[in-house]
């Protein structure tokens, strides 16, 4: 048996067929749902992937939290449905307030694609069993708007609460403060991050690294044991 | 408010004497007459806009077409081509069922006016043109040329461009995987912006710009219509209409790169039920192109609505609705009974569409507005029957001059210090620089199968994720070699296109080009132009790699200082499996470095005497097309049978150049030997055409050897990859550090 996970596709998704790739190559079984449709289908998890989601006019995800299909998307998730935002999917998560904070425009003002170095700091939620905390490894990074900000009061509760999935190492690409690529909420069910973890699944393409492949995965295992 | 009559095609007919501003719209008096003959009549204030922009340099070649005939007349046969010069790109066969099409072209004018809109719009221009042959789009790539990297207004283009192509190819979800970023004084007043795109399709799925079949739609769809990149229309516009116009508005139009992944991803959709007919899209010269070339390739005519466009603004006259270059925009013909489903799949994407007409029996392009015909024209007249110029051409005066200022004399390093002193100054220099700051604002990764992308030889992308089938595309060229003699430049160009397409692994099978030259008007520049033409076109047949498409750019010059002539060629190659593919950087301490290919003493053009005594003289290096098939050949072969790690063409900077990137991008070091018969300077810095170097496992050397040798490519065991330094026994020793110092902190230090 296995698992069947959604990737979303809104108008100026870009990534949405790499991620399905993503979920074929760790063994699940992709699912396409479309934005303006409220219905799942029944997946076991969803992936918000990268792109510029309607032009990311006005601001990065601010018109796609608002599509039919997020309704449902917010209220299961707040029912324990695993979710991961990747780049404009994180941007959409904190819109849609399933996670604190909010992106900003890099301190460089520049686009910026690289092979990122990062440190998994938390290695229990959904999607990161499959790394150990601590561990480093390099993923692919490209943005626009990649600066995570949030108040003192939340960053200081994201750190205490060890919410701070993943961090930039040696190099910070864009401004995000305390280095921060990707957090947890509470629950460990929701994660969202700006480097993208579908790129680095095969030894031939993009970076030639796999080090992306333990989030899918992560919840396979999850997802199959439970 | 006072409002002149609608100039139809019968108030035409009965005001013959009534003066058209032809001059202004850039036509000239004979053309204009010819236009008057081909009517019977005078024509219209719409027809006339049609034809003045249809006409133009841009859109008819008319001072390029009696040369470019050449690529057709010398086509060396290949079973590769499917679809040749003349639609909107060429198409080759990959195998398996596959397709690629490529094109490159020029948006060089509006990149200098307003840097990241110019160099946006075309992006979105040439992606538009795949899409329209039914592929969907893969990669793009960039070949760029600026004025001296030092000079201010550098600073204000080169930004802006890299912007603008990052902010519209990256929104397209299309990794940039190639090109180049040459820095020159040349270019000061004219930078270069060249756009290049492939797509891939099912054999099944090549679609042509053709509207056949009476009583089938035409259908417009994407963003409305509106006054933007309206040139010379808005001064007919002006005489026809009254004061209450809106102000003119820019002539250089505004992307929307949402709008046009829309579109990419609705048309496909469309493609894939099978609901289209013919399809075109709208680029220069907006709907008069689109319904001339749709009406004029296809059986019958066409007769169109004018009034149905949908529109960003009202006030719009015809004339300007015709000539709009309004971007993303396409038009597509489909049977009436698929009408329905394609204006679904357009509203399932949120992409406008709309019936504008319709395709007719007849033979004539008809067009109507507030239900008057405004036009009534052959479209082939307008289309394809513009002028041809048999522009005159001279050899300048001053080539011999140029060419006997003999680079080969000019003062070289006298000690291993100041050989050591020049290699660092090359590396630093800002022709040879890393240009990471620039490629890092483009996506590589999107879609997921980029295989290699800039800094390596080539770009190369999965075709197929079953089989690894997959292709590669390198565009290069030299304008100082050029400059030095057009003929052997042109042919400089794709040799080194062609061989690092084959230093990947990939084999080289066809071509594209982007010619850019200053204004045809001029003898001398014609006369480059010419020869360049005829040293591509010679240089294609011998090697076997038909031309299928391209685009020429002139007028390329301030005052009477033209660029140097830039021919621009794209290679298009297939690799059979990407796994094979062979990347720059050196992999493994212990590998075998070999030079494949003769090494003269030629530094005409060589980025060494531009970057030690900014000079520019002689002759370029030889050419010696033969030499490069028989390298391209042992290069695949080597790549193929697992017999070389790593390889990397060289050109300008010579070998040294090429070494120091692979050292730095793998992150492992060489020790050199000079090779007996030459001395040092010459190794290093030398830029003979038609060579590699390449690292080959110890295991695997005394095969390598043998396959050289028995083929009859020279091969020069020159060291080992080794350590942290670039060594060259007996002269010189620089740590990985500071030369990834010199050669990475240039560009930024200028640009940032």
């Amino acid at each position: 048996m296995t698992a069947r996970i959604g990737v979303v596709t809104f108008p100026g998704s870009l990534d949405d067929r790499d991620t399905q790739r993503a979920i074929r190559v760790a063994g699940a079984e992709p699912v396409a749902l479309w934005h303006k449709d409220k219905d799942l289908k029944q997946v076991d998890a969803v992936v918000l992937c990268g792109g510029f989601s309607y032009g990311d006019y006005l601001r990065a995800g601010a018109i796609a939290r608002f599509s039919p299909v997020m309704d449902t998307v917010i209220d299961q998730a707040k029912a324990g449905l695993p979710v991961l935002g990747i780049c404009n999917g994180f941007q959409i998560l904190t819109e849609a307030h399933l996670l604190p904070g909010g992106m900003l425009g890099n301190d460089h003002l520049h686009f910026i694609c690289r092979d990122q170095k990062l440190r998994v700091e938390n290695a229990d939620t959904a999607w990161t069993t499959d790394y150990e905390a601590g561990q480093e490894i390099h993923i692919p990074l490209k943005n626009m708007d990649g600066r995570y900000v949030a108040d003192q009061r939340t960053l200081d509760e994201l750190e205490a609460e060890g919410r701070v999935a993943f961090r930039y190492v040696d190099f910070n690409p864009n401004g995000s403060l305390n280095d921060i690529a990707g957090i947890t909420n509470e629950a460990g069910n929701v994660v969202g991050l700006m480097p993208h973890p579908e790129h680095a699944v095969e030894s031939l393409i993009g970076t030639g690294r796999t080090d992306g492949l333990p989030f899918f995965t992560s919840i396979l295992k999850k997802l199959v044991n439970a | 408010m006072s409002k002149t009559p609608l100039d139809t095609v019968e108030h035409a007919a009965a005001t013959p004497d009534v003066e058209l501003p032809w001059a202004e719209l850039g036509l000239k008096k004979d053309e204009y007459e010819r236009v008057v003959e081909i009517l019977g009549r005078r024509p219209t204030g719409a027809e006339l806009a049609m034809y003045s922009v249809m006409w133009s340099e841009h859109c008819s070649y008319k001072s390029s077409k009696v040369h470019l005939r050449q690529f057709g007349e010398k086509a060396p046969e290949s079973d590769a081509m499917l679809v040749g010069i003349g639609e909107n790109a060429g198409v080759v066969d990959v195998g398996q069922g596959y397709a690629v099409t490529f094109k490159v072209e020029s948006h060089n004018h509006p990149s200098y006016v307003e840097p990241y809109q110019g160099a946006a719009t075309g992006v979105g221009g040439i992606v538009r043109d795949i899409i329209a042959m039914g592929a969907r789009p893969v990669a793009v790539v960039d070949p760029l040329r600026f004025g001296a990297a030092d000079h201010p207004d550098t600073k204000r283009v080169l930004p802006g461009v890299v912007a603008g192509i990052g902010g519209y190819g990256n929104c397209l979800g299309l990794p940039n995987i190639g090109g180049e970023v040459v820095f020159d004084a040349c270019y000061q007043g004219n930078p270069l912006v060249n756009a290049g795109a492939i797509g891939v399709m099912r054999h099944e799925d090549i679609h042509l710009a053709k509207a056949s079949g009476a009583g089938n739609k035409v259908i417009l769809y994407g963003a409305r219509t509106g006054g933007d990149g309206i040139g010379g229309a808005s001064i007919l516009a002006s005489e026809t209409f009254d004061d209450a116009k809106p102000s003119k508005r820019p002539a250089v139009q505004v992307g929307d790169p949402f709008q046009e992944k829309l579109l990419i991803e609705c048309t496909l959709e469309a493609f894939q039920e099978k609901l289209v007919v013919g399809i075109q899209d709208l680029g220069a010269a907006g709907l008069s192109c689109a319904t001339s070339e749709l009406a004029s390739n296809g059986s019958g005519g066409m007769r169109v609505t004018l009034d149905d466009v949908p529109l960003r603004d009202s006030t719009l006259s015809p004339e300007e609705i015709l000539m709009s270059e309004s971007q993303e925009r396409m038009c597509a013909v489909v049977e009436p009974e698929k009408v329905d489903r394609f204006l679904e799949i357009c509203d399932k994407w949120d992409v406008i569409a709309t019936v504008i007409g319709e395709v007719t029996d007849g033979d004539r392009l008809e067009i109507f507005w507030h239900g008057e015909k405004i036009v009534d024209v052959d479209p082939r007249t307008v289309a394809h029957d513009g002028p041809v110029y048999e522009r005159p051409y001279a050899r300048p005066s001053w080539q011999d001059e140029l060419q006997a200022d003999d680079a080969n004399k000019l003062p070289r390093p006298e000690t291993s210090e100041e050989l050591k002193d020049q290699v660092l100054k090359l590396v630093g220099s800002p022709n040879q620089a890393s240009k990471q700051w620039i490629t890092q604002q483009y996506d590589h990764f999107v879609q997921g199968n980029t295989v290699l992308a800039q800094p390596e030889d080539s770009g190369m992308i999965r075709v197929d994720e079953e089989s690894g089938l997959g292709v590669a595309i390198a565009t290069d060229g030299n304008g100082r070699y050029a400059k030095l003699d057009p003929y052997t430049g042109a042919q400089l160009a794709l040799a080194e296109a062609y061989r690092n397409v084959a230093t990947t692994g990939a084999k080289p099978l066809a071509v594209s080009d982007c010619l850019n030259f200053g204004s045809p008007e001029d003898p001398a520049v014609m006369w480059q132009f010419a020869e360049a033409v005829r040293g591509l076109a010679d240089g294609c047949q011998q090697l076997g790699t038909p031309v299928t498409g391209g685009n020429v750019s002139l007028y390329n010059q301030t005052g009477e200082a033209a660029i140097h002539p830039t021919p621009v060629v794209a290679v298009l190659g297939v690799i059979d499996d990407v796994a094979r593919r062979t990347p720059v950087a050196f992999q493994e301490d212990g590998q075998l470095l070999y030079l494949l290919g003769d090494t003269r003493e030629e530094f005409g053009g060589s980025a060494w005497s531009q970057v030690i005594h900014d000079h520019l003289g002689g002759l370029p290096p030889k050419v010696d097309l033969e030499r490069e098939r028989l390298l391209a050949e042992i290069l695949i072969s080597a790549s193929r049978d697992g017999m070389i790690d790593s390889a990397h063409d060289l050109s300008d900077g010579g070998l040294i150049q090429a070494v120091v990137e692979s050292a730095l991008l793998g992150g492992k070091g060489a020790r050199l030997v000079v090779p007996d018969g030459l001395d040092a300077f010459t190794f290093l810095f030398s830029e003979s055409a038609g060579r590699a170097i390449v690292a080959v496992p110890r295991s695997e050397e005394l095969r390598f050897n043998d396959m050289c040798g028995a083929r009859g490519l020279p091969a020069t065991r020159i060291g080992v990859v080794d350590g942290d330094t670039v060594e060259v026994q007996g002269e010189f020793s620089l740590s990985l550090a500071e030369l990834r110092e010199v050669h990475e902190r240039t560009i930024p230090a200028l640009l940032a």
